[in-house]
């Protein structure tokens, strides 16, 4: 029986449930010592030279500087520019500077106190508003948006703003490096990409690739936090453990992981929208600027993603879109569930919403008239094949109106708003066709199956899915399918676990090598006159006479796919997924509170291959928008992070939640796996942000078009109307 | 020393201001707790305290002389685990344990609960991953089985 489509039990639900999954932290290694980090306070500065406190007894104490990187002191990524240890300057708060080991963690934390650094401050640059510096600007220019506008007969303009939002995986980062014997090492620990923490490791190591071998421990939520950063925590552990020729353990508490971590690029869009008066769409010119952070990290990447999904999911003949992303002295922005796409998407929305209000029009009959159908052109001129943007968009609204809502309780005012947008699957542009990501099927020795990748399970179900399609292609149950741990010395680099790629894109490549699997077998049984009940029975009966068979694919994208880096046009994506959300709050004008009372999502997710998992990915990614919305709020005070706790960085609980309604809708992309699979990892990052500030503009009659949007702002505007009295008078 | 007893077996450990959570994960390797704070807020360290769900960063170990501990290795409750594998209330797992041990407590108190009551009874738990919605239909539906179960074991036993 097939298993795509059904609610298989997940593969690692029992370990889960039982306490018996070993994350990291869990794992003790004989001999095993702990390490901390020695962090700057200052966001900007020269490092002058590092100070132990005479007095601090240094004995069984190892101490790791610049000076002891036998690689090259840098974390691989796009840009060279981010140093594995701060070595003469210092760019943001909390940058690695010396790194310590100990027996103990209690005593390695006493010792990274005992550390002074002698830094001579710099003037800093703080906020989106003051930077200059330019780490990447790109520009999309479709049709002729200057005399598009001369023929406008209304020209809306408006800003949108977005905060930093914390991944805030629930379990913190954490890296164990332990010495090989020929002076190999191997990293394991809490991470998303494997083969990034490889490569980071190499070169900072100074170490060829067989010397170096790095192994995924079961992963306590990404979000994209676990994208770049391990490759950084790695190198820590795997520096110190060089030196003290021991394994040393690095598990960063809350307050690190908050205070030093990656964290959502701040954003600030402004749109130009020409429009007629009866609505239609002539010409979007929209700006986009990007708080990168210190380094470069992955923010050209980011960029790109946003900058592609700036138009939303309207047919616009005229646009043009220029973006850049800026340097700050705050700790690097980087990868999150989304990466610059939710930060422009909530800027498009929110202009549908402006331009609905000065035309008088209902904003989702705008949306209905503009939407992208299938054939019309998005910006980079990408047609569109597999659309759904109609459908998502009357499926949810038909969810909502399905239910009726029982009255706010006085003096609270109910709103109600609708968002509608896309998401592009896979890397963007050229990206997959220069990644080459590989996976392998295979008859074990045992005669058991096997698939081999890189990508990584951090909850969203990996292990589930390329076990439900491998078993599918065979012809065999899915619990016959084991999936071997990501460890890069034995599996193949099937690319980063990033970009809602791992089912849409190595999810296919797993497919075609089971298929391929099975016909080899077939063959291989005829040629060998091997007669066997089924496939299960000739596998074994193949390990036991000729040994492991293996077939191993390269993905391929779509025939057809153009893509044009430097003129920024062409098939941004292989395909996109749509989705639409309708949110209904309550506002209380008093205290200026949001509750969030339904939140519908209409996803379309190509071919569902699971269910339970499907869902499970709209929802956690609602509720992470829905916190980014309202109360995620990340707090710095002269570039360092005030709320750095989870007693004052607020994210979701249960009681601030509604019971989420979600539809499933299967608009089936050609090439997918399992007969149209797409992309839906970020999807449902888009949507609810905007969703909810429209809802509120409709309760409150104002439109804050900024991110989280707290009680503070909402009462400030009711204040600004007059409608609501100063406290005490 | 403080005694006390750790999924139904005796523990001893030496007197000390170590937290509950330490204890349980070092000394007596338990690492189903997990510590995803350590200051109360998240939830992941919680267990049970008798018939009560605690955060065990937040307890010294002297508090427990005496006390019954149970943590998810000693939970024993096969319909809530199948309702958070089938029902998709575990993703990445690390908040699972803490949950399933809120949801536990909520349980033992209060056997048939409305949603509303799980909502409150689980919001001293983060999770990131789910949105919530799974685990309140997967405690909604360990409670309906749990529920049925007494009853046909009380039929069976009835004269």
């Amino acid at each position: 029986m097939a298993s795509v489509g059904r609610r298989v039990a997940r593969v690692d639900g029992w370990d889960k449930v039982t306490g018996a999954a070993r994350y990291v932290d869990d794992l003790t290694i004989a001999g095993c010592w702990f390490g901390a980090t020695v962090r700057s306070t200052v966001p900007h500065g020269r490092l002058r030279g590092l100070h132990r406190e005479p007095t601090f007894d240094w004995d069984r104490i190892v101490l790791v500087t610049a000076a002891d990187i036998p690689g090259d002191n840098v974390i691989a990524l796009i840009e060279d520019d981010q140093p594995a240890l701060a070595k003469t300057e210092i760019h943001h708060v909390a940058e690695p500077v010396a790194l310590i080991a100990a027996p103990t963690p209690e005593l390695a934390r006493a010792a990274a106190c005992a550390v002074q650094l002698d830094v001579e401050p710099l003037p800093a640059v703080l906020s989106l508003f003051d930077a200059t510096r330019v780490f990447r600007e790109y520009e999309i220019t479709k049709g002729d948006v200057a005399a598009a506008r001369a023929h406008a007969d209304l020209i809306v303009e408006g800003e949108s703003t977005t905060g930093a939002q914390e991944q805030l995986y629930i379990e913190p980062q954490g890296m164990i490096a332990q010495p090989r014997p020929g002076g190999g090492i191997t990293v394991l620990g809490s991470m998303q990409c494997p083969f990034y923490v490889h490569r980071a490791l190499m070169r900072v190591l100074g170490l060829p690739s067989e010397k170096v071998a790095v192994i995924q421990t079961v992963t306590g939520g990404g979000f994209g936090g676990k994208e770049e950063y391990p490759s950084m925590l790695a190198a820590h552990a795997a520096l110190l453990s060089r030196k003290a020729g021991r394994p040393v353990k690095m598990v960063y508490d809350r307050q690190e992981d908050i205070a030093a971590t990656t964290k959502r690029h701040p954003s600030r869009v402004r749109h130009s929208t020409a429009v007629r008066r009866d609505g239609t769409l002539l010409a979007m010119d929209i700006d986009i600027a990007l708080d990168g952070g210190a380094y470069c990290t992955l923010s050209p990447v980011v960029l790109s993603r946003g900058t592609i999904h700036a138009a939303g999911a309207y047919a616009c003949p005229n646009v043009r879109v220029r973006s850049r992303v800026l340097m700050t002295h705050t700790p690097p922005h980087g990868a999150f569930r989304g990466f610059g796409a939710p930060q422009t998407l909530f800027a498009v929305e929110m202009q549908v919403e402006r331009v609905a209000r000065a035309l008088g029009i209902d904003p989702v009959d705008l949306r209905r008239r503009w939407l992208l159908r299938e054939g019309d052109t998005t910006a980079t001129g990408q047609p569109v094949v597999a659309g759904a943007a109609a459908e998502v968009l009357e499926r949810a609204l038909a969810q909502y109106r399905s239910k009726s809502s029982p009255p706010p309780p006085p003096p609270r005012r109910r709103g109600v708003g609708v968002s509608l947008y896309l998401h592009g699957a896979g890397f963007t542009g050229s990206g997959e066709d220069k990644l080459k990501g590989r996976a392998a099927v295979r008859v074990a020795e045992d005669g058991g199956f096997e698939v081999l990748a890189a990508s990584t399970e951090i909850g969203q179900g990996t292990r589930t899915i390329f076990a439900q399609l491998a078993a599918d292609a065979l012809g065999v149950p899915y619990q016959q399918i084991r999936v071997v741990e990501p460890d890069t010395s034995c599996v193949p680099d099937s690319g980063p676990t990033v970009a809602s790629r791992t089912c849409m894109v190595v999810g296919r490549v797993v497919e075609e090598a089971a298929r391929e699997l099975r016909a080899q077998l077939l063959r291989w049984g005829e040629s060998a006159r091997v007669t066997a009940p089924d496939l299960s029975a000739l596998a074994h009966e193949r390990a036991r006479r000729a040994g492991p068979l293996a077939v191993e694919k390269v993905y391929a994208p779509p025939p057809g796919i153009h893509w044009d880096d430097a003129a920024f046009s062409g098939d941004a994506y292989p395909v996109y997924a749509w989705g639409a959300n309708v949110a209904e709050v309550d506002v209380d004008p008093d205290t200026g509170e949001v509750e969030v009372t339904r939140l519908v999502a209409a996803a379309d997710a190509g071919r569902v291959v699971h269910p339970v998992l499907a869902e499970g990915q709209i929802e956690g990614g609602a509720v992470q928008a829905l916190g980014w919305a309202l109360t995620e709020e990340v707090k710095y005070q002269d570039g360092r992070v005030l709320n750095d706790r989870l007693a004052t960085y607020i994210i979701p609980t249960s009681a601030d939640v509604p019971v989420l309604e979600t539809v499933l809708v299967e608009q089936p992309f050609a090439h997918g796996p399992a007969g149209g699979a797409k992309g839906i990892g970020e999807l449902p990052m888009d949507g609810p942000g905007p969703a909810i500030v429209a809802a509120v503009a409709q309760a409150t009659g104002v439109l804050l078009p900024e991110l989280p949007l707290l009680p503070e702002k909402i009462l400030a505007a009711l204040e600004a109307r007059g409608e609501r009295e100063e406290a005490g008078r | 020393m403080i005694r006390f007893r750790v999924n139904g077996r005796a523990a001893e450990v030496a007197e000390s201001g170590a937290r509950l959570l330490d204890v349980l994960r070092l000394e007596l390797g338990l690492c189903g707790t997990k510590e995803g704070c350590g200051e109360g807020e998240c939830g992941a360290c919680s267990v049970l305290i008798g018939e009560r769900v605690v955060n065990s960063c937040l307890v010294p170990v002297s508090q427990v002389d005496g006390c019954e501990v149970t943590t998810i290795e000693g939970l024993a409750s096969p319909a809530l685990a199948r309702a958070f594998v089938e029902e998709g209330g575990a993703q990445c797992g690390i908040c699972t344990p803490g949950m399933m041990c809120a949801a536990e407590a909520l349980l033992r108190a209060c056997p048939r609960p409305t949603i509303d009551q799980v909502r409150a009874a689980l919001a001293g738990n983060l999770c990131r991953c789910t949105g919530y919605t799974k685990i309140f239909a997967a405690v909604l539906r360990a409670a309906g089985e749990r529920a049925a179960g007494e009853q046909a074991a009380g039929e069976r036993a009835a004269p």
